[in-house]
């Protein structure tokens, strides 16, 4: 068997051999890999609502002008569009990331492992319960 | 285990902190766009009074919320991002400079929202 | 209902092509024929140069793995009745280089999954006068499901990472070295470790999926290795926190 330091960790070139290219479309091609880079990117709207929040706090802290003007320009058409589909992606976050956490997790009990959606489950209704108690909070001042 | 280099401890740590972004921003963040982004703006809530969002930042324990909020969900964004531009545009070659710009920008992120919060009047 | 059904077949002569391209073949339309059926019969009566492996026909050695519609399949398991009466299309697993028609090369495969240290690491070797290693149902349970892959390489075609980076481990090594890793006769997490923390390791893995979809044999390898980034990464915690910690 060939030492460790002479077999390289890849394949080599074998002339001929037929290497396709990855095509940089790759996640086009098939309707799962889209889904998957569409999950990936519902991070680049987290970040976007972040930065919305960051910027009311200031607002905030500037004064009762600023603040208005923050509210006015969430009142923005284009800003309005781009929060409603911030929010679709967002969802699909909590949704993806509930369900993929259920299955990166093995918890047995009595020997048994646990179905991924009784962990999935209690998680959706915490999200729920954890979002009302914060519309509360929120809207009762 | 000595023989790791540096470059491979962090991943766990970098691992650790999207996760956790992720747990924050899956949990909290839909209702705050959805009534900030969504629902004030198309006049169906109220906006909350200044005077009362004032009061409600003078709680320490608002602030220390708003500063995970604001703050843990960009390492996950950043981490998830970091990886599709790589696999996805395969610009393996700016591999260093990604993740700088990435990780970079969730950092960047953090100070200015602990520096917002704690200096708020 | 036709009584044939088209297949078009990706066929690549190296000592001729510069690229594969499909061929088109009508076999028999039977309604309990798989795949495999179909090119067995195009082999032994229409075109004896088409080139593929199989074995067991029955979904255990994992020979027989190939896209349909693009899709990783064993051929072996696939009807051609879920398909009928559209043609269907077959072609080598993706991600791997292609030595002719349907037969790809496995070397790199192979090499992962020897570098996992696939097999039990003992502190001291216990000796066979001493008796067996005992194991309850319940600790078998922990690895069982690891156990059951057949090395048949569908998760490989089904990975984007893999195909995108030629160095990543893949998903069938990963999950073969959990099944050692969390094997109660085991000693040897600690071995593979540095192997498995690398960012051509598990940190590679954006949690796509596709693995355990495709997998027919319910391995779930992307379960094992999101499992495993948790033992590492609060591995890592435990070493921060406690760096006096023993070995």
């Amino acid at each position: 068997m060939k030492s460790a330091a002479a077999t390289p960790p890849y394949t080599l070139n074998h002339p001929r051999w037929y290497r396709k290219r990855v095509s940089t479309y790759w996640w086009l091609l098939r309707w799962e890999y889209l889904r998957f880079v569409l999950r990936e990117i519902s991070s680049v709207f987290i970040a976007i609502f972040v930065v919305e929040m960051l910027f009311q706090i200031y607002a905030l802290s500037r004064g009762p002008e600023a603040y208005v003007a923050f509210l006015n320009f969430l009142k923005n058409p284009f800003v309005i569009a781009l929060n409603i589909i911030s929010f679709f992606f967002v969802v699909f976050h909590s949704i993806t990331w509930f369900n993929l956490s259920a299955r990166a997790m093995t918890i047995r009990v009595g020997g048994k492992k646990v179905p991924g959606f009784m962990i999935s489950g209690p998680n959706f209704v915490a999200w729920f319960v954890i979002s009302v108690a914060i519309a509360w909070l929120l809207l009762r001042a | 285990m000595d023989a790791q280099p540096t470059k491979l401890r962090i991943e766990p740590l970098l691992w650790i902190l999207f996760s956790a972004g992720g747990v924050v921003a899956a949990f909290l963040i839909p209702i705050h766009l959805l009534i900030l982004g969504v629902a004030i703006p198309l006049n169906l809530l109220q906006a909350t009074e200044y005077s009362s969002a004032i009061g409600m930042l003078k709680f320490p324990l608002v602030r220390l919320y708003l500063f995970l909020l604001c703050s843990v969900p960009l390492f996950h964004a950043a981490h998830r991002i970091r990886y599709t531009l790589y696999d996805g545009l395969q610009i393996k070659h700016l591999n260093e400079v990604i993740a700088a710009a990435c990780y970079g920008g969730a950092v960047i992120g953090t100070v200015v929202a602990g520096y917002i919060l704690w200096s708020f009047q | 209902m036709a009584d044939t059904i088209k297949l078009e077949v990706s066929r690549y002569s190296p000592e001729t092509d510069a690229a594969p391209h499909f061929q088109s073949f009508e076999v028999p339309y039977r309604k309990d024929w798989v795949v495999l059926d179909a090119l067995n019969y195009i082999k032994d009566k229409q075109d004896g140069s088409l080139t593929y492996r199989w074995s067991c026909r029955m979904g255990i050695c994992g020979s027989c793995g190939m896209l349909v519609n693009g899709e990783p399949k064993l051929t072996c398991a696939t009807f051609l009745a879920d398909y009928a009466p559209a043609p269907v299309r077959v072609e080598p697993l993706r991600n791997f280089p292609v030595i002719r028609d349907l037969v790809i090369a496995m070397n790199d495969f192979m090499r992962k999954l020897q570098k996992m240290k696939p097999w039990l690491i003992r502190k001291e070797e216990k000796p066979v006068s001493e008796g067996e290693y005992l194991q309850s149902p319940a600790q078998l349970e922990a690895f069982k499901q690891y156990s059951m892959c057949i090395n048949c390489m569908l998760c490989y075609a089904a990975c984007p990472v893999y195909g995108l980076d030629p160095l990543f481990s893949g998903p069938a090594a990963i999950a073969l070295a959990q099944r050692y890793n969390l094997d109660s006769r085991d000693q040897g997490a600690k071995d593979r470790f540095p192997v498995l923390s690398q960012h051509d390791s598990i940190w590679g893995c954006t949690f796509v999926g596709e693995c355990t979809r495709v997998c027919p044999k319910h391995v779930d390898p992307a379960g094992a290795i999101q499992q495993y980034k948790l033992t590492a990464a609060l591995d890592w915690v435990k070493s921060v926190v406690m760096p006096w910690g023993g070995k």
